[in-house]
């Protein structure tokens, strides 16, 4: 078990007080494909982001491997989430003024775990992997969207994280791009035994994954 | 490795905004320069007067004042009658002899004290100065050759003749350089003097002084103590004012007050004589830190907008870059960064364009007319003004960045990336 969730609940105050989350339980293997699935405003995202350790204010208790990560400090927990977590964004963030290999290479930095020329290695490797070597170079802000898409990717792997969160990966994608990353993906899972919790508009990405989540007014409904 | 990765995005940053960077630094560059332009001139302004006034004045001097009686006379007559309330109208002031008593012997103890550098004796007396048909009235100054050159400046300040030719020959007198061009007379010419009391001397001009002030230069002329005691018909024990120099004329104030008791003397020091220049500098000095402060100020808040201005750009980045694991002293570190590197460019430019106006500044004429004589702007160079400028912009801008990017630091990522 690589991912635990026990009465996860969450509220949001403006502009009145709503429970978003009510008590959510679930567990998630390593190596797991997970999507989760709902209608906008079911909380699926509110979820995704309370596992990503980037929103604090819940009730609730999550342990990531192992992990108790409740009362962590912001800076303890910023550390974590370099090490540890990878992040895919429907609108991909990169920095627009430093090249895509610049750009895969930021969080490796960050964690100064390897050498320099290591980690250009690792960063050109990971973009090879997503396919967009070629564009090492360019600059940010000059990709298309899908290139941007899998770029982002490849940053969100270059620490080789234990889990990859993606929300909504492909929502901003064609067919084509959308089924590259799922292929990219799904080889992660599978071929690296990283674990994928993905949230998702996307029928086809859902379907294709190893488990499903379905999630209705706040609570769990199927998975 | 860390630092140098939040340097490095700090430094794009910079490099992808020149534009917004330059102006920014613009701010800090004109506001040190002129932190510098000012406070060298008006320090150089400041130095220029009291080296003026200084340079010639003692540190204290020892004179007879007029005085009015406190006690009035019939007081005097009849002690007895305390109590009694007398009132004299328009009382007059006494008849104060100007002579100083016991000059000589009391100059000696004063340079036995161990802070005194030298005393130099003079007798000073108001005259007309006659030359043909011309009278100017002035103040003739009776002085010890030797010990006045050794304490005060005048021999450095002839624009013609030397202070010792007064030593060469019977009544010599030096005259100052607005007197000697009114009479229209030059070395070796000849005047005449009279004194109040009507008695007459000729005297030949052996040299012309210009301290570059007009009150000294139009009205002052110098002649050995024999000359003027003769002229006044006094014996060589009459000595008017004793003028003390000190080794340090911070403590003038205070030996001031230890001459007038232990002898009973009247002694001014150089503070309390020129006690206007003093407040006119304080006053000056005080305006040019207002004025300077207010610049530096203002540069300040440029860059703190700018650098808020640059944060709301950069929103999106900074919750990337806390989503992939940057802790808050990095996102600080990278604005601030920012901010320190325009104070530390803009300070350094501004220090060299503020040296530069320094130099343009003090070769400009200086359209002194006839009050001073002084060619060029009197400008200061002192290091320790480009060190404090340079710091205080340095701070100012690192303070004005400081703010927005612990506002930075406080982003909140999922707000910005859930839109």
């Amino acid at each position: 078990m690589i991912l635990q969730a026990k009465n996860i609940t969450k509220y949001f105050h403006d502009p009145e007080t709503v429970e978003v989350l009510k008590q959510v339980d679930f567990a998630v293997e390593e190596g797991e494909f997970l999507s989760i699935v709902g209608k906008s405003g079911c909380g699926k995202s509110t979820l995704l982001y309370i596992l990503s350790t980037m929103d604090t204010d819940y009730e609730g208790e999550l342990d990531i491997k192992g992990k108790r990560l409740n009362g962590w400090s912001q800076n303890q927990l910023a550390r974590f989430r370099n090490e540890n977590l990878g992040f895919v964004f429907q609108f991909h963030f990169l920095l627009p003024e430093f090249t895509a290999l610049r750009n895969v290479m930021m969080p490796a930095l960050k964690l100064g775990k390897y050498s320099y020329a290591e980690i250009e290695q690792r960063a050109m490797d990971k973009l090879k992997m997503v396919e967009m070597e070629a564009f090492s170079h360019k600059m940010a802000s000059k990709l298309s969207g899908g290139q941007q898409q899998r770029v982002a990717i490849a940053r969100a792997l270059v620490n080789d994280p234990a889990i990859i969160m993606g929300d909504e990966p492909t929502g901003n994608l064609d067919k084509v791009n959308s089924q590259r990353v799922f292929e990219i993906f799904q080889e992660l899972a599978r071929k690296n035994h990283q674990t994928i919790i993905t949230v998702t508009h996307d029928q086809d990405f859902a379907a294709g994954s190893d488990r499903i989540i379905e999630m209705s007014d706040g609570q769990i409904i199927t998975g | 490795m860390k630092r140098s990765l939040t340097l490095e995005i700090a430094l794009t940053h910079l490099l992808t905004k020149r534009k917004q960077t330059i102006v920014a630094m613009l701010g800090v560059t004109f506001g040190i320069s002129m932190f510098l332009v000012m406070i060298s001139f008006m320090t150089g302004v400041n130095d220029f007067t009291k080296n003026l006034a200084m340079e010639e004045a003692p540190d204290i001097r020892i004179y007879n004042p007029l005085e009015i009686e406190k006690n009035t006379i019939i007081a005097k007559a009849a002690p007895d009658t305390t109590g009694n309330l007398y009132v004299v109208h328009h009382q007059r002031p006494k008849n104060v002899v100007p002579k100083l008593r016991n000059a000589i012997m009391l100059a000696q103890s004063l340079e036995a004290m161990p802070e005194v550098k030298g005393v130099a004796p003079q007798v000073a007396t108001q005259v007309f100065f006659n030359n043909g048909p011309i009278r100017i009235t002035g103040s003739l100054l009776g002085i010890d050759v030797k010990r006045q050159g050794e304490l005060f400046t005048l021999a450095r300040k002839m624009d013609a003749g030397q202070l010792i030719d007064l030593l060469g020959i019977n009544d010599g007198v030096i005259l100052g350089y607005g007197l000697a061009n009114k009479m229209n007379v030059s070395i070796g010419d000849r005047l005449s003097i009279t004194t109040s009391e009507g008695s007459i001397l000729m005297l030949r001009v052996v040299g012309i002084f210009s301290y570059g002030l007009a009150d000294f230069d139009n009205a002052r002329a110098y002649a050995t103590l024999a000359t003027v005691q003769k002229v006044m018909q006094r014996d060589p024990s009459f000595i008017t004012d004793l003028h003390i120099k000190m080794y340090n004329n911070a403590q003038a104030k205070a030996m001031a007050e230890t001459i007038s008791k232990r002898f009973g003397v009247h002694a001014e020091d150089w503070s309390t004589a020129n006690a206007p220049l003093l407040a006119g500098e304080s006053i000056r000095f005080a305006m040019t830190g207002i004025i300077s402060f207010t610049l530096l100020l203002v540069a300040g808040f440029g860059i703190y907008n700018i650098m808020n201005m640059n944060i709301i750009n950069k929103l999106k980045d900074i919750a990337i870059l806390k989503a992939t694991g940057f802790e808050s002293r990095q996102i600080v570190g990278i604005f601030l960064w920012q901010s320190a590197i325009i104070g530390v460019l803009g300070g350094t430019i501004g220090l060299l364009l503020g040296y530069g106006f320094c130099v343009a500044l003090s070769h400009t004429p200086f359209p002194g007319g006839s009050v001073v004589r002084i060619a060029t702007m009197p400008v200061n160079f002192n290091p320790q003004h480009y060190i404090m400028g340079f710091s205080f912009g340095v701070i100012t801008t690192i303070l004005a960045g400081l703010f927005p990017s612990l506002k930075a630091a406080k982003v909140d990522p999922v707000q910005i990336i859930r839109g």
